[in-house]
């Protein structure tokens, strides 16, 4: 029997800090045993138990595409005792993952769809996944047109910054890049809260799927500018966050109602999380 | 005691339909013999509800911290000597607090008296003139009252309420010449090894389900010292090492603040005798700096406060 | 092997053979409570008890238990990977376990052993017992099994069942295991002609003596979200003290923590009992915290006994009416009065 419980081990490859901030480092991990690459198979929208020795583990989305071959990468804030220990680990340290687990986007209900992803702060990790897979050749043409919105407080909270602007000369995927503020006169991206900056582009609910992960003011208020532009909330989907330990729907913790964020989650319709009682 | 049963909805309907006061803290009857639920009244309609026994063993002294509003609260003698200790350490002010006072002729013991029931459960129990009759399916049995106290209040020497604004009846005879450490002297004999023995035996079934400390109302802080993470204090298994660490710190911290309540034995699952923790230190605390917990509102506990006379030789 | 009487002058005999043959545990009284134990001999056991202080769960999932053990060491090639650690799962059969904490262990089952994932501690532990009940002939005041399912003569968690008839155990094998036990049972002779017949009515009168207390059926036919904003847990939480008495001592409540043990350079990651009672249980890193409120967290636990766990698996509640809650909760809470009035409440699925 596998234990659900026992990580694969890991090596970190590599570190890399995303803001000005440094609280947010991205780690990109490789499986000690080469084998335990294609165990780890995920789906973008799942996420993974990062797990430290004597630490702990931490839930964390899976920032990478399984796409791209040869590692898994993390984009990890610094919050508590486990994040915190990472960010002060080195490039060839061991740690463990465990997972993927959870559910993950839709991708069957996506296919022939447009897409539309809206994105604040660090919740972008998940997001970044999905969007790599839907540019893989293989993968874009099954998807309509891809429209995202970002945001974040200013430039240097930007994630993925060097992919933002590959994907800003591509023709086949409409970024709306955006900060809540900018005293950079060499800005020139667009300025505005991401509700705003979804209102002003207005990206057609025909056909179309939105996923939006932020933080929960923001998700606030974009989900009635969604609906205004006509998104119905079984097409409007979300991705929750929860204190967790087995990341397996076991110990209990994470429900919401009747569904574990872990295991039934942690990817809900609006249409699904208006029938939960909103502890989350 | 029933009769303070009156008494207690008389003074709710009074204080709530007058606006004296926004809520009533008592007990209502219980679902099982000799154990009453704390309950909340908020409405004149609603007083009927309280009630009043020998099985209000529950110090409601434990509802008041954080409490934003003005309440009554019915108060034994420890009861009373919680409330002050809360009102000395700034947990809830004196005038957001009515006490209706009730002097204590000590709590009936559940656990003793189904103990000495041998397996046999009752579905009824009355208390008549000093005995405590039982009666279950196929028995009764008839009790003297003090054979049924709560062992702290067997001991107790604080049966009034030290602070109230209404008495729901005379005070009672405090009781004298009580020896409330002859098992805090037995321990003292024991030479180092026997006192970790015995305390490890004490805490052997401890199940970390912390009721003891959930019941105490000296218990308030936001957050407990064993559910801190960063630094995380201590383990939270049930290693004789952890639990032993989890007793002897939490014990520590009632110093001078326990009034011997006996919430923490009510409450543990298992029948722990937590008492022989915090007896240790109530005695030393009185010996040391002649202070009982909760007994004057104008006088801060004696492990808060800095005097040069303090006494040293404790320390070594 | 599939009946046989046990004249209780050689019980003590027969659980002598058994402890030859495997790891044996049962009801021991410890001078306050009864607990399961390991019997290591006949006269430690007790049957002659209404029911375990501490719920049966704890044989299978220990309060705390050490997972997997790691070394930190410098220079320690396998430093920070973490290996499962040893444990015993030879057979042992367990006997004297009351129906309504055996039925427990089968709603633990679905969490612990879903189609998608096996707790492998769990699934050991259930496959190396074997587990001998012992029915109710005399069930408590705060026994409400019957009403949750379950029953005083429910042998559907067994592998075999005792039924006291006075003078001796009708012993019955409910699986393949019970009878593969029963044949072990050199001791024990032909069930007496009126054995069944006795039986019987001890069941009747004790299923009788506990009757119906409430009805589920009222309350998972409710709208769960409108039980959820139901005004009736401002009333029910206010006694609360937040001890996790009622979930440690429940048989059902499953819910765990996972640490990290760290001494010198070994450690262990180890998990221990949780309870949905504590503040810590949903607290997120950033200080959030889903049900920071008592409230929130009393409603929790009954809605997720009586009406989540339901509605998740379609069979029932998650309570097998064992009443350890209701005798040991310290402020009186009753789980039965709980349910009375989610039932009571005036909300019901609309059509």
């Amino acid at each position: 029997m596998k234990n659900p419980y026992l990580p694969y081990p890991v090596r970190i490859d590599s570190i890399v800090t995303e803001t000005e901030d440094r609280n947010l480092k991205t780690f990109t991990l490789v499986f000690k045993n080469p084998e335990d690459e294609a165990r780890f198979a995920y789906t973008p929208g799942q996420f993974a138990e990062l797990s430290v020795a004597g630490q702990g583990e931490s839930p964390i989305g899976i920032a990478s595409s399984p796409t791209e071959k040869g590692f898994i990468k993390f984009t990890v804030n610094k919050v508590g005792r486990v994040t915190s220990h990472l960010h002060s680990m080195k490039e060839g340290d061991v740690m463990g993952v465990r997972g993927p687990m959870g559910n993950w986007y839709p991708w069957e209900t996506l296919e022939g769809k447009n897409i539309v992803i809206i994105g604040g702060g660090f919740a972008f990790t998940t997001l970044r996944s999905s969007i790599v897979y839907m540019l893989h050749p293989d993968n874009r043409s099954r998807f309509g047109d891809i429209t995202v919105v970002y945001g974040a407080r200013s430039p240097g909270l930007l994630l993925y910054k060097d992919e933002l602007a590959a994907w800003e000369q591509r023709d086949d995927i409409k970024m709306h890049i955006t900060v809540d503020g900018c005293s950079d006169p060499n800005w020139k991206y667009n300025v505005g809260f991401v509700p705003t900056v979804t209102k002003e582009k207005a990206p057609s609910a025909d056909n179309a799927y939105a996923i939006i992960c932020g933080p929960p003011i923001m998700i606030k208020f974009t989900l009635p500018v969604l609906t205004d532009l006509g998104f119905p909330p079984d097409r409007i989907i979300s991705s929750l966050e929860m204190r967790m330990k087995c990341g397996i729907g076991i110990c209990g913790r994470c429900n919401i109602g009747s569904e574990y964020v872990c295991k039934d989650g942690p990817v809900f319709t609006l249409e699904k999380l208006s029938k939960l009682p909103n502890e989350y | 005691m029933r009769a303070y049963t009156e008494k207690i909805r008389e003074a709710a309907k009074r204080l709530l339909s007058e606006k004296r006061v926004d809520a009533v803290i008592g007990f209502r009857k219980g679902s099982i013999p000799l154990v009453n639920e704390p309950v909340l009244v908020k409405s004149p309609e609603r007083a009927d509800e309280l009630y009043w026994d020998g099985s209000c063993g529950v110090n409601l002294a434990n509802y008041l911290p954080k409490r934003t509003d003005r309440v009554a609260i019915v108060a034994k003698g420890c009861d009373s000597r919680n409330i002050v200790v809360q009102i000395v350490e700034n947990q809830i002010q004196r005038d957001q607090v009515y006490v209706l006072g009730a002097p204590c002729h000590g709590m009936l013991d559940r656990r003793r008296i189904l103990a000495s029931l041998k397996g046999r459960e009752p579905t009824s129990v009355e208390e008549v003139d000093g005995q405590v009759r039982i009666t279950g399916a196929g028995f009764e049995e008839t009790f003297s009252r003090s054979e049924c106290l709560q062992e702290n209040c067997s001991i107790c020497i604080h049966r009034n309420p030290v602070i109230s604004d209404e008495m729901l009846g005379e005070p009672v005879a405090e009781q004298e010449n009580v020896d409330r450490y002859p098992d805090v002297a037995k321990v003292e004999g024991m030479n180092p090894d026997e006192r970790k023995d015995y305390f490890e035996e004490i805490t052997s079934k401890c199940i970390r389900c912390y009721a003891c400390r959930n019941a105490c109302p000296q218990c308030y802080c936001p957050t407990c010292f064993v559910d801190e993470s960063r630094p995380q204090w201590m383990g939270k298994t049930i290693d004789p090492k952890d639990v032993r660490t989890f007793h002897f710190l939490r014990a520590f911290h009632l110093a001078g603040r326990c009034t011997d309540c006996g919430a923490c034995e009510r409450a543990c699952p298992v029948g722990i005798k937590l008492r022989q923790y915090t007896k240790k230190l109530e005695k030393d605390v009185k010996e040391f700096y002649g202070y009982e917990a909760g007994v004057r509102l104008d006088e801060r506990p004696p492990l808060d406060v800095y005097r040069p006379g303090d006494p040293e030789n404790f320390i070594k | 092997m599939t009946e046989m009487y046990i004249p209780k002058e050689k019980l003590a005999g027969v659980v002598e053979d058994l402890i030859g043959r495997q790891r044996v545990y049962g009801p021991v009284f410890d001078g306050a409570y009864h607990n399961f134990e390991e019997i290591k001999s006949a006269g430690a056991l007790d049957l002659a008890y209404s029911n375990t202080r501490l719920s049966a769960k704890g044989l299978f999932h220990p309060h705390s238990e050490r997972m997997f053990e790691y070394s930190l060491a410098s220079g320690d090639p396998e430093a920070g990977v973490l290996k499962e650690t040893e444990k015993d799962y030879s057979p042992r059969v367990v006997l004297g376990m009351r129906p309504c904490d055996a039925r427990a262990l089968k709603i633990m089952d679905r969490n612990f052993n879903s189609p998608q994932y096996g707790d492998p501690w769990w699934v050991k532990r259930i496959e190396a017992t074997t587990i001998v009940g012992l029915a109710c002939n005399a069930p408590c005041g705060t026994c409400f099994c019957t009403t949750a399912g379950s029953g005083p003569f429910d042998d559907s968690g067994l592998d075999a069942m005792l039924v006291d008839l006075g003078e001796g155990y009708l012993a019955r094998a409910v699986t393949d295991k019970g009878s593969a036990l029963l044949s072990q049972i050199s001791k024990g002779s032909a069930a007496p002609a009126d054995a069944a017949q006795k039986a019987d009515a001890l069941r009747r009168s004790a299923e009788a003596a506990i009757g119906l207390q409430f009805d589920v059926g009222s309350i998972t036919g409710k709208d769960s979200m409108e039980l959820f904003n139901s005004p009736i847990w401002e009333e029910i939480q206010f006694a609360c003290i937040n001890c996790g008495t009622c979930t440690f001592l429940c048989p059902t409540c499953w819910c765990f923590d996972i640490q990290d043990e760290t001494h010198g350079e070994h450690g262990d990651r180890i998990r221990i009992w949780d309870s949905c009672m504590f503040p810590l249980f949903t607290l997120h890193g950033s200080g959030h915290n889903p049900r920071q409120n008592k409230a929130q967290r009393v409603r929790q636990r009954f809605m997720h006994k009586l009406r989540y766990y339901p509605e998740k698996y379609g069979d029932g509640i998650a309570c097998t009416g064992c009443g350890r809650c209701v005798r040991a909760c310290p402020v009186n809470i009753d789980i039965r009065n709980v349910a009375r009035l989610m039932s009571s409440s005036a909300c019901v699925r609309p059509a």
